[in-house]
């Protein structure tokens, strides 16, 4: 069986002359909660629109859920879910008619959807507002919601982008516990942040640098290499070797 | 001084900068006064024309022959009589008739003057009305030569009648109109849209918290725009006299200072929707179907507001366009002066100070 | 004398779609010379409080003062001796970076040059890049530009609301050493973050949640007044232990801080003995273990 559920082999994509992403090399296992760290401008963003199947790479090979990110986006789409802070859920329909709308474009059944829904809002304390706005609805509760719907579909991997910018500590953790348990259940977590006692929840961490991966290893491992007590302070002797300052 | 200078550079690197705008800006108004006025000649090359000869002659043969041989005719078909002919025009079989009456050199080389009967399909107008313009032409050609070494001077006199639509109006409309067009568009959407992106950029909020008077930011928004109106009015101009050959016969002076009125207005206009509204998708909107559709629809330049029922006609007064339309045509292909036209000019003034007093109040000095 | 101050202040109006983002009786000051920061999460009313001082919009309630103006009657004063970041401020990305100085140089009637000193550190890091236009900077670099803007008038009052989210860490770290810097200077400057680590950065914080002040002190008081046993605790699987944790009456809270877990004792609690399976020691506070328990007691 193939535990590896991304592969990336010297991926690369460039625009012009300037190399975004300069041949990238890593696996991530399946279930695995691998945390994908930059500075902003590092490259992150081209990365994650390569393994979402949105941009294609410019040389080097990857797969995403065993599919090819050349010639397979539309079945890494069908198997993958996609969260970010700036884009989440549609604030004028209710929380229900959201959970419908994603779940219909993955093609679930009204009658799975219909079965589903109703644990997970048990789960997410959300059961009074099912016909709420998710406007109304408080930014943490919204980002949970977005979280657990991503995955509604049962995806192989989950890509987060900054998932928890302007959350308050308490929601969160919490959050990071939904993480966790999706983790449990082999879903793979791919997630980028800007919180670094964040990155302390990954099973291993990549540090991006000027579009290459200068790290890579379990948070405790790359403390020990890089002699700092928090990843926060591996991230900032990282950093600094940076060149470019534009995006 | 200094600062409000550099707000304008400002506003004028927005533009420069944003080169697909600034292309739709400037080339907008040449493209539909070329469109406009080419889309006259354009479609009439090669009409397709039926003819009923009565006289059959070697005069009404070459007038025939001469018609075919232009550029904007072609001999389609012969027809014995007037039913025969109607029919083809139903069918669209052909968009001109020619009727030459059995006298017709008869009359020619006796009394040197003679008549034949022109048809047009006037179901559009401006085809129709060119077409006509260009029959008499041929006709005069032809006559001008056969009447060549003849001592009188025959006069050949042809007698228009139009289809469906006997009161046909002049050709030259679109100018006026697509000059209401662009100084609307330019003015009022672009003004309110660069309002509004300062607001979704919050860039706005650090104006407002300067020392900049809000009038000062108001201004300079308005004056690039009212700028890029002059170079746009110009290039119609230019454009109407020496492309498409359509006359300005009242005052020049006139003609600018009108234009720099409605612009004034659109200004304001523009300014009004931008403190009405807090995003681009929203102006955009408003501009387009609260005030482009009205100046298309109810300016009289597209349909006649004679023709409306009477709530529109009393609606489309309320439309800046339709006052400017009016000044213009009347200064343009009248040649009217101010005291014709005065009271037009006092009713874009009239909602010039009203516009510009609504916008001035409602502009607001704190966000919400 | 204060340099801000804020007595009582509500504020309530509806957003878009039925959120209503409101501040409940705020009340406090904050001294000349002062960096101070507003902590909480999206949503807590910091960037209307941020508004009502900068004279953008008008509470409901209340009375609030900047450099002892106040902000209804004397608002076009206070305009002239503030500089102000709103959140989502984004300069102009067409304009290339110098434009952007000069631009906000002249609409506050003055010169690039005229107060270089200022900015010189900043400006000195994104000199390279100033025909650059705003819009190709990274975020960074955005904000390091944008609070150069903020400066170019030398303010009296420096209003930052969240000027490092979506910043990267590094970036976020020579940010907040700039504004170090500026506090040398004798600039006021109130700054907003939910980046609970950068509390620790300033003089003094208000803890904000939901419209309300939390608490009001040092980043050393804050964490003097926790009051209450914690602890780092380290176990073989995370979540589990978390979930053995939870379930011990003696323990109000448990949950996740980077590598550890952070168990929290309740005041009253009966003695308790930690599990011999895991790695605990007692520590000191986090602001963010400060805010985790006032947002607990509040609820």
């Amino acid at each position: 069986m193939n535990e590896y559920v991304i592969t990336a082999e010297n991926l690369t994509k460039s625009f012009g002359d300037f190399t975004a992403v300069d041949r990238i090399s890593f696996e991530v296992r399946r279930g695995e909660i691998f945390g994908f760290l930059g500075a902003n401008g590092a490259g992150k963003t081209t990365a994650m629109r390569m393994f979402c199947g949105l941009i294609l790479p410019s040389s080097g090979k990857a797969s995403i859920g065993g599919f090819d990110v050349y010639r397979e986006t539309e079945a890494i789409k069908r198997n993958i879910g996609y969260m970010s802070q700036r884009f989440s859920l549609y604030d004028d329909l209710t929380v229900q008619e959201n959970i419908n709308f994603y779940a219909g474009i993955y093609g679930m059944s009204r009658k799975a959807i219909r079965e589903k829904s109703a644990p997970l809002l048990k789960q997410l304390g959300l059961e009074a507002e099912r016909n709420a706005l998710v406007g109304s609805l408080p930014l943490g509760w919204k980002q949970k919601l977005s979280f657990s719907v991503a995955i509604f579909h049962e995806p192989k991997i989950v890509f987060l982008d900054e998932p928890t910018g302007g959350v308050d500590p308490i929601t969160r953790r919490e959050f990071w516990q939904m993480i966790y348990e999706a983790s449990d259940r082999d879903i793979t977590v791919f997630v980028t942040t800007h919180y670094m006692d964040e990155a302390e929840y990954c099973h291993r961490v990549s540090v991006m640098v000027d579009g290459r991966i200068e790290a890579l290893d379990t948070p405790g491992g790359l403390k020990k290499s890089h002699g700092a007590a928090s990843m926060n302070e591996v991230f900032l002797q990282l950093a600094r070797k940076a060149k470019r300052k534009g995006d | 001084m200094k600062q409000f200078i550099n707000f304008i550079k400002k506003e004028f690197i927005h533009i420069f900068r944003d080169r697909r705008t600034l292309f739709i800006l400037i080339g907008m108004p040449m493209v539909q006064i070329l469109i406009f006025g080419f889309a006259l000649t354009n479609e009439v090359k090669n009409s397709r024309f039926g003819y009923i000869d009565l006289s059959h002659d070697e005069l009404s043969q070459r007038l025939v022959a001469e018609m075919d041989a232009s550029n904007y005719f072609e001999a389609a078909a012969e027809f014995a009589d007037r039913d025969e002919m109607e029919g083809a025009f139903r069918k669209g079989r052909i968009s001109f008739g020619l009727v030459i009456p059995d006298d017709f050199s008869g009359s020619f080389h006796s009394t040197g003057g003679t008549k034949v009967q022109l048809i047009a399909d006037a179901s559009d107008p401006n085809i129709a009305n060119t077409l006509v313009n260009y029959a008499t032409a041929v006709i005069q050609d032809m006559a001008a030569g056969a009447s060549q070494g003849l001592q009188i001077p025959y006069v050949i006199r042809p007698e228009t009648r139009m289809l469906y639509n006997p009161q046909l109006q002049g050709a030259y409309n679109f100018v006026p109109g697509v000059m209401a067009m662009v100084l609307l568009l330019v003015c009022t959407m672009m003004t309110a849209l660069t309002i509004v992106r300062e607001k979704e950029n919050g860039t706005m909020e650090v104006l407002l918290v300067s020392p900049v008077k809000p009038i000062k930011i108001i201004t300079a928004k308005a004056v690039p725009y009212l700028l890029l109106s002059f170079f746009n009015i110009t290039s119609i101009l230019l454009l109407s006299v020496f492309v498409l050959n359509v006359p300005i016969r009242g005052s020049l002076v006139l003609l600018f200072s009108e234009s720099v009125l409605f612009t004034l207005v659109s200004l304001s206009l523009g300014l009004l929707i931008s403190s009405a509204t807090a995003s681009q998708t929203a102006a955009m909107f408003i501009s387009l179907v609260g005030m482009f559709l009205p100046t298309v629809m109810l300016s009289g330049f597209m349909f006649p507001i004679e023709n409306m029922p009477l709530p529109l006609q009393i609606i489309s007064n309320l439309v800046p366009a339709k006052w400017f339309y009016i000044i213009v045509r009347s200064v343009m292909i009248k040649g009217t002066g101010l005291a014709i036209v005065w009271k037009e000019t006092l009713i874009l003034l009239a909602m010039l100070l009203f516009f510009m007093g609504m916008a001035i109040k409602k502009f607001k000095l704190r966000l919400a | 004398m204060q340099a801000i101050r804020i007595i009582d202040i509500e504020k309530s109006y509806p957003l878009k779609k039925g959120k209503t983002e409101a501040l409940k009786g705020l009340r406090f000051d904050v001294e000349e010379g002062e960096l101070f920061g507003l902590i909480g999460p999206d949503g807590a009313g910091k960037s209307t409080l941020f508004r009502i001082l900068t004279t953008l919009i008008l509470a409901d309630k209340g009375e609030a003062s900047v450099n002892g103006l106040d902000v209804v009657k004397d608002f076009m004063k206070i305009r002239r001796q503030v500089g102000y970041m709103p959140g989502k401020f984004s300069l102009y990305t067409d304009l290339t970076v110098e434009e952007n100085l000069n631009f906000f140089a002249t609409i506050f009637n003055t010169t690039v040059k005229e107060n270089y000193h200022l900015i010189r550190n900043i400006y000195e890091q994104i000199e390279p890049f100033k025909h650059f236009r705003a819009g190709k900077l990274s975020g960074g670099m955005k904000q390091k530009l944008a609070l150069s803007c903020a400066l170019i008038h030398r303010p009296k009052t420096l209003f930052l609301d969240e000027p490092t989210t979506g910043v990267d860490a590094l970036s976020r770290k020579e940010f907040w050493e700039l504004l170090r810097s500026l506090r040398a200077e004798g600039i006021t400057i109130m700054v907003s973050t939910p980046y609970m680590d950068e509390a620790s950065l300033c003089d003094r914080v208000a803890l904000i949640q939901s419209g309300k002040v939390m608490q009001i002190d040092t980043p050393e008081g804050l964490r003097n007044t926790y009051g209450k046993r914690l602890f780092a605790v380290k176990g073989p699987d995370m979540l589990h232990t978390l979930q053995r944790f939870r379930k011990m009456p003696a323990v109000e809270q448990a949950y996740p801080f980077g590598e550890v877990l952070h168990v929290v004792l309740r005041k009253d609690a009966p003695p308790f003995r930690m599990p011999e399976d895991v790695e605990a020691s007692e520590i000191a506070p986090d602001i963010e273990d400060c805010f985790i328990s006032l947002m607990h007691e509040h609820e």
